[in-house]
């Protein structure tokens, strides 16, 4: 196998938690958003954390495309 | 109901799809045979394997209907997993993967060719061919009619484009496409369920306060506090339960027949597992599934059971209203319209599509296979080079899709005759395990006797269905039609037992005309196909965790322990 799932899966979350962290920072202070979530600014919290699982996921790729070439 | 999208949750959604495609596009240089084509070159980690597994499994019907199920059954639901899933996994990684794997056969129906013979394989090949694309068209007209209700989307539109980004994806990678798409799926529903169920918990004041308000659901339906939130303390009378259901019929049924005839033999799963780097790699591959699946519980069903708890807490205004009940089946979307805002809204739909896509190109791949390894290669056009199989793998590819876009269009017309074609597959499987069990462990099987077997289990599930009927129903597609002898309390414990008579005519009837017959495969032949002509798999440097045995002891163990805790 050649291509590592794990790259484009942790560059798709990258981009997926950046886009609901932006836009969870822009309508922090529309009421309408958190209202839905129990008041929680849930674009934000979860944006934060989807990105985070794709940056783990770009480093297990590249660090095992590494051990590879070593 | 209506959802009310933004630009940033079509935004997600675009992301999506260009990954999707993305995938495919990268993949497409190292498809170069058929086996890369159909078989991923055998080259898949087990953890990729494994995640597919489970992912193929679980379509976007699948994650609705579970929901929907949480709120009109409640925890009972989860015997789905806990009881009609885990135990049936452990056993194919542990047990058949082994003959599976190591036969070399590229395909389950090729697998009874090479155990049985070409009859046995044809009968399974052709029908697991039509029923593949059959469902495929099905689930997706299910999921563009409910696109238009929702979202408002066209019907044509959902129809050509989920069809058209599966064809790109699977046409220019393959299996592997498939396969890395369901494991996108499988993190994209993890990730949008996730929030909406602890958000719901939130809100309705944790698990203790789930179960009062599902007390009272219980007592409002008729049956004693518990019964939404206890998986077997009502299982000892039908009448009990809301499922309708004892606990012989939900073991033998469900957990037995109905569980191990789809884990153990059904190519859509099994073909994950065919495409792992070795054999360890391929009986670890249910395992590692194992574990995931007895967890999701906790994102497919509880999401219906607290939106059961909010339609009571608020009056019955949570859920939409039909003819006096609540319309279950929209218990996701009314939970992921109440809690998410847009923005997570996108995710959340992303995860419904990517569950819906990826079951799609689940059958395309079964499809492509089977058409091209057991019906094109095996009685149309045999002895031709990889590379002609290979371009008639692509053609497959886009004629099921066209004619699974066909059935979507058929379902739109002829609803009845969907219902009814369902109704025969569901004859037609009900008997395999017996099959595979007695091929697998029993030498002296024969082919006339399988092929026999299956026939006679497949009528005698025709006729156990139309000699019995649920209560409150008419004669028709849900049985009788051939004079009413017994009723049952339910469709789901009619279903069950059409299983358990299938099952056990298959097993009876090969027994009998296997003794009757000549064996047709010398133990030679039969050498890595059945159990007692195959050498054990020994492998002492294998660390103990790593050991399907040992994998399969843990997690049948931990299913065992969860039916406890929700007794």
């Amino acid at each position: 196998m050649n291509l590592d799932i794990r790259m484009p899966m942790g560059l798709m979350f990258l981009l997926i938690g950046a886009i609901l962290t932006v836009f969870g920072l822009a309508t922090n202070c529309d009421p309408i958003y958190a209202e839905h979530s129990l008041g929680y600014n849930v674009n934000l919290i979860w944006g934060l954390v989807i990105f985070a699982i794709g940056a783990i996921l770009v480093f297990l790729a590249r660090r095992a495309t590494k051990a590879q070439a070593a | 109901m209506e959802i009310k999208l933004q630009a940033v949750d079509y935004v997600i959604l675009c992301v999506y799809f260009l990954f999707v495609i993305g995938i495919g596009w990268a993949l497409r240089k190292y498809v170069k045979t058929g086996t890369d084509f159909f078989l991923s070159g055998r080259a898949i980690p087990a953890w990729v394997c494994g995640l597919a597994f489970i992912s193929a499994n679980l379509g976007a019907q699948e994650v609705i209907g579970m929901a929907a199920s949480g709120a009109k059954y409640g925890i009972m639901t989860s015997h789905f997993y806990w009881v009609g899933a885990i135990p049936a996994m452990a056993f194919v990684g542990i047990f058949m993967m082994p003959f599976y794997y190591g036969s070399k056969a590229r395909s389950v129906p090729e697998y009874l060719k090479l155990r049985y013979d070409e009859k046995t394989r044809g009968f399974n090949a052709i029908s697991f061919a039509v029923m593949t694309v059959f469902s495929s068209g099905i689930s997706m007209y299910a999921l563009a009619s409910l696109f238009k209700i929702l979202l408002g989307w066209n019907f044509h539109f959902s129809i050509v484009l989920s069809a058209v980004i599966v064809l790109i994806y699977i046409f220019l990678g393959g299996l592997t496409s498939a396969i890395y798409n369901e494991v996108l799926q499988f993190f994209l529903i993890v990730l949008g369920l996730l929030p909406l169920v602890l958000l719901g918990l939130k809100d309705i004041g944790g698990w203790d306060q789930l179960v009062l308000k599902l007390n009272e659901v219980a007592i409002g339906n008729g049956y004693a506090a518990g019964t939404w939130t206890d998986s077997w303390a009502h299982t000892g009378s039908p009448a009990n339960n809301p499922m309708g259901v004892e606990w012989f019929g939900v073991v033998m049924g469900l957990g037995f027949v109905l569980s191990f005839g789809y884990w153990c033999t059904d190519f859509l799963v099994v073909q994950r597992a065919m495409a792992a780097n070795s054999m360890a790699a391929a009986r670890r591959t249910p395992l590692i599934a194992a574990i995931p699946k007895m967890l999701f519980p906790a994102l497919v069903i509880l999401p219906g059971m607290i939106a059961i708890a909010m339609h009571v807490q608020s009056k019955g205004t949570f859920l939409p209203v039909e003819n006096g009940q609540p319309n279950y089946n929209m218990a996701i979307f009314a939970m992921l319209g109440h809690y998410f805002p847009q923005g997570m809204l996108g995710l959340g739909l992303t995860a419904l599509m990517a569950s819906f896509m990826s079951g799609m190109a689940g059958n395309v791949t079964a499809f492509n296979t089977v058409w091209t390894y057991d019906i094109y290669q095996g009685y149309i056009r045999p002895g031709q080079s990889d590379k002609h199989y290979l371009t008639m793998g692509h053609i497959a590819t886009v004629g099921g899709i066209l004619l699974s876009v066909g059935c979507a269009y058929l379902a739109t017309r002829f609803n009845n005759i969907m219902d009814f074609l369902q109704l025969v597959f569901a004859f037609v499987n009900a008997p395999l395990f017996a099959t595979f069990m007695l091929g697998m462990f029993w030498r002296r099987a024969t082919g006339h006797g399988a092929f026999f077997g299956l026939l006679s289990g497949t009528v005698a599930a025709a006729l156990h269905h139309g000699l019995t009927l649920p209560k409150d129903c008419v004669v028709g597609i849900k049985g009788g039609w051939l004079g009413s002898m017994h009723t049952y309390p339910s469709e789901m414990a009619q279903n069950f037992w059409t299983a358990i008579f299938a099952w056990t005519t298959c097993f009876v009837i090969t027994i009998l005309i296997s003794l009757a017959t000549r064996a047709n495969k010398t133990d030679e032949e039969l050498k890595g196909l059945v159990y007692s002509l195959t050498p054990r798999i020994k492998d002492p440097d294998t660390p103990w965790y790593k050991q399907p045995a040992m994998l399969g002891l843990i997690v049948v163990g931990a299913a065992v322990v969860l039916n406890v805790i929700f007794w």
